[in-house]
């Protein structure tokens, strides 16, 4: 692969779509904001978590956020693992050293038990964006809940892509059999209730994240293959495929090298649009109770909170905002992907 | 008809059109694309407006109407068109739709795309009378007719009905003539109108041309970028180069005498030569024998076989080492399917012997080695070269697949040994494709191919997208690896005088059949069949 690789970033073509995508001011900031949210989150734990970064203690440094200590390693009395948010603990280590904690001092899962007024509890100095109705750190959850529909919604379209781009490249470039079969059991496949089939697995099946990643690629692969599809029919009668051929160039090698480059291009430019449906599709899921198991950080149970709890308009709101920012963010980058590869401008 | 005297009167000593100072910029590019241009056009004359492509000819005729792009095209202060005596740059718009297909008409090179596809031919015609004549009803249709019996259409009351898609190429050049003179112009522009026509079909084109001018009294500015056409047709000659007029002269003058070097480039450029000499005894490359490539045409519910489009019918062809076999026909002819099936890249029937051993039958794996030794070199170089690859990885993949050269270095040499061989630079291969111009590109293609050091090369229509001086270099390259090499060629062209140049035996095809084959010596002196004699009359007219 390496090679075609290399030849595909050489090219002076992909230069230009690169300056083309550039070009595109509003969907360049859109990328670099969308990795840099990606990228914060991705190191969820350093950013919320119930346990301290550092903690300094008895002239000896411990790491809590990666190694689990017990409660005696700070002069407690249990072997069991120490809980810092215990006053007992916090004195104890404040006595002879001191604690760094991270900005937010929950865990998606942590519930605060202190709260002053009844869950779901507004923001405030502690909870900075209010607690859901089982007392959890909203900020919290929503850093941990990004991460998680960001990289579900990447697994997803890398997952469908990958598998459409196959199936469409076999369908088109081998034609004949192959594609009629193909198109037949597309149409066939395409006729399925999508809801239905995946409220019966998830009754089936207790749903977690590889599951619902399983059963969403089932019905989201199609989408590619039809474009692939018609880009290798295309692509096989060029004339420079034509020329490979007669060189005596190998079926897997012409594939690779001529024809799916230009395939890739219909491909790119679906999947910050891919990717943005995953993520709402996994939402729409978990909204109606049929994706990641109830504890998970996830979008999608809070904006259920809101509606549920509509005195609390917090967990509506920043659900809402969520949602709004990576999609629009990612339709941004879809628009400039798409600028870039659009043959009119280039 | 009494508007039109009157500005014949009045104007008897002031040319019909006259061309000064013409420059075309387009918006953002510095360059002139055409530059200074000045000539007048008389009446009943027929002005030939020279050059290749780039030259600004087409730009030239489109502002004539006033069909550019404008504002994002602009014409320089000083230029100036005057049709009659009336300046046309600048001019209402009323007055030049007046001008437009009313006295003025152009028949453009792609019947196809000037058609309206889903409208029959008897409105598209209609439209035009109706609009500028006022015509309605049955006159509308009796006038259709009598046009379409003036451009030659045969059968032309049972065509009225015909949607563009239903008439051959040569028929539709015909309808767009008839759609020109449906106003019986004073100007008919013509540009290219018989580039995308076979031979046969465009020398009577030409002459129905001819006579439509004499019996009308029209002017006709023909542009064109073959001079055979030229001679044919014009009475004087614009040569066209990188926007400028360089020479203007008489047909006569221009031929017996051209003063500009461009010109006298261009006459040279056109194919002249003797075939590379042969030894009538060398070894069998190539010989097929009752090859047939039959596809099926399905038909009905069931997709049940009904019948077989023979592209290809039985044809026996010898190929000899060292020998050039040119294979000519019109298109549809089935020459190049002929020649993808000797290399077995489309299915076939009967035998093929490649140096004596059997290629039919054999599968992918066995035939690949045996690609190394045959080759081919398609027609369309912005086509057959891949726009994401430079220069030295389209040539160095026949490398790869037979593992010749071992090292990187060995390959990046053995690839500038190949761009040298066809006159480049070794130093082009880290370059990409779209840096070159057409010519450049299809002696990349060759190169593509030589690197191999095949001993069989079909080489389908090489000439047939470039220019003339380009066609001639390509020639001469060929001509010289051939004699060097030893490497046989097929030639397949719908150009005669260019088969003339390279070929020493000759196979003429017609609807997959071979209906002459011959020497080219017996074939041009002594043609038996009338296709035969009808190409060859069209082509090279005495």
């Amino acid at each position: 692969m390496t090679p075609f690789l290399r030849d595909i970033q050489l090219a002076p073509q992909s230069k230009q779509r690169l300056a083309l995508f550039r070009a595109n001011r509003r969907g360049f900031w859109a990328l670099w904001i969308f990795l840099a949210l990606f990228a914060c989150s991705l190191f969820a734990e350093f950013l919320a978590n119930d346990r301290p970064l550092v903690v300094f203690f008895r002239g000896t440094w411990f790491f809590p956020v990666v190694v689990d200590y017990t409660e005696k390693d700070f002069g407690g009395i249990f072997t069991t693992r120490a809980d810092f948010r215990d006053p007992y603990l916090h004195d104890m280590i404040k006595g002879e050293g001191w604690i760094l904690w991270p900005p937010i001092r929950y865990r998606y899962d942590t519930i605060n038990h202190n709260l002053p007024l009844p869950a779901p509890a507004p923001p405030s100095c502690d909870d900075w964006l209010g607690t859901d109705d089982h007392g959890r750190d909203v900020a919290a959850r929503l850093i941990y809940g990004l991460r998680l529909s960001v990289l579900f919604g990447l697994a997803l379209t890398v997952l469908s892509s990958l598998i459409g781009v196959v199936v469409g490249a076999m369908q088109g470039y081998f034609g004949g059999w192959a594609d009629l079969i193909g198109q037949r059991f597309l149409e066939v496949w395409g006729g399925m209730p999508e809801l239905f089939v995946l409220m019966i697995l998830s009754s089936v099946i207790v749903p977690g994240f590889w599951t619902l990643l399983g059963i969403l690629v089932l019905f989201s692969w199609t989408t590619l293959v039809s474009a692939v599809r018609a880009e290798f029919l295309r692509g096989r009668n060029f004339t420079y495929v034509e020329a490979a051929r007669a060189l005596g160039v190998s079926d897997m090698t012409i594939i690779f090298r001529h024809v799916l480059p230009n395939a890739l291009v219909a491909t790119l430019t679906f999947t910050p649009f891919t990717l943005s449906s995953s993520i709402v599709a996994l939402t729409a899921l978990d909204f109606l109770g049929l994706g990641l198991p109830p504890d998970s950080p996830s979008l999608g149970e809070l904006l259920r909170q809101g509606k549920e709890n509509l005195q609390a308009p917090w967990l509506a709101i920043t659900g809402f905002a969520a949602i709004a920012l990576q999609v629009m963010l990612l339709v941004f980058i879809g628009e400039a992907v798409r600028d870039a590869f659009n043959p009119r401008k280039q | 008809m009494t508007r039109k005297r009157q500005d014949t009167e009045m104007s008897a000593d002031i040319p019909l059109l006259a061309v000064r100072h013409l420059s075309v910029i387009f918006g953002g590019s510095s360059g002139k694309v055409v530059d200074d241009v000045s000539f007048d056009l008389n009446r009943g004359e027929t002005l030939a407006l020279v050059g290749e492509s780039g030259s600004g000819k087409s730009v030239t005729a489109l502002s004539l109407l006033q069909l550019l792009p404008y504002p994002h095209a602009m014409h320089e202060q000083a230029s100036s068109i005057r049709f009659c005596g009336k300046e046309l740059i600048g001019a209402q718009t009323a007055m030049l739709r007046q001008i437009r297909g009313n006295r003025v008409a152009m028949v453009f090179q792609e019947p196809m795309s000037s058609l309206n596809p889903l409208h029959s031919i008897e409105r598209q015609i209609g439209e035009v009378l109706e609009i500028h004549k006022g015509l309605s009803g049955r006159a509308v249709r009796q006038r259709i007719l009598e046009l379409l019996n003036l451009v030659g259409l045969p059968e032309a009351a049972g065509r009225l009905h015909a949607l563009p898609d239903q008439l051959s190429g040569g028929q539709r050049q015909r309808v767009m003539i008839a759609m020109a003179l449906a106003n019986e112009p004073d100007l008919l522009i013509a540009d290219e109108p018989t580039t995308a026509l076979d031979v046969t079909i465009q020398s009577q084109i030409l002459r129905i041309l001819k006579n439509l001018q004499t019996q009308f009294g029209m002017a006709v500015l023909f542009i064109t970028h073959d001079l055979s056409i030229v001679r044919k047709v014009a009475d004087r000659v614009c040569v066209m180069q990188e926007g400028r007029l360089v020479e203007q002269a008489p047909l006569v003058h221009l031929l017996s005498a051209p003063t500009h070097p461009y010109t006298r480039a261009l006459l040279a450029a056109e194919p002249a030569g003797e075939p590379v000499p042969t030894v009538p005894s060398a070894p069998e490359v190539m010989r097929t024998n009752g090859l047939r490539v039959w596809f099926p045409i399905r038909r009905g519910l069931l997709r049940y076989q009904r019948d077989y489009l023979k592209a290809v019918d039985d044809v026996s062809i010898l190929i000899r080492e060292g020998h050039t076999v040119g294979v000519v026909g019109e298109s549809g002819s089935g020459k190049t399917t002929l020649g993808k099936a000797l290399l077995r890249l489309i299915h076939s029937e009967g035998s093929i012997m490649f140096r004596q051993q059997p290629l039919n039958g054999l599968t992918r794996a066995a035939l690949r080695p045996l690609r190394r030794q045959m080759q081919i070199v398609f027609q369309d170089p912005y086509g057959s070269l891949n726009p994401r690859l430079s220069v030295g990885q389209i040539i160095g993949e026949g490398l790869r697949v037979h593992a010749i050269g071992m090292s990187q270095m060995q390959r990046r040499m053995l690839i500038g040994e190949a761009l040298e061989k066809v006159k480049l630079k070794a130093e082009m291969q880290d370059r990409y494709p779209h840096e070159f111009s057409g010519g450049q590109r299809q002696r990349i293609a060759i190169a593509r191919v030589l690197i191999l050091k095949p001993s069989f090369i079909v080489l389908d229509e090489p000439t047939s997208a470039l220019d003339v001086s380009v066609q001639s270099q390509i020639v001469s390259i060929l001509k010289k690896l051939q004699l060097k090499e030893k490497i046989s060629y097929m030639f397949i062209s719908h150009d005669l005088r260019l088969i003339r140049v390279l070929a020493d035996y000759i196979v003429v095809m017609h609807s997959g059949r071979v209906v002459e084959s011959g020497t080219a010596a017996r074939l041009f002196t002594a043609p038996e069949h009338p296709y035969t004699r009808s190409l060859i009359a069209a082509a090279l007219p005495a």
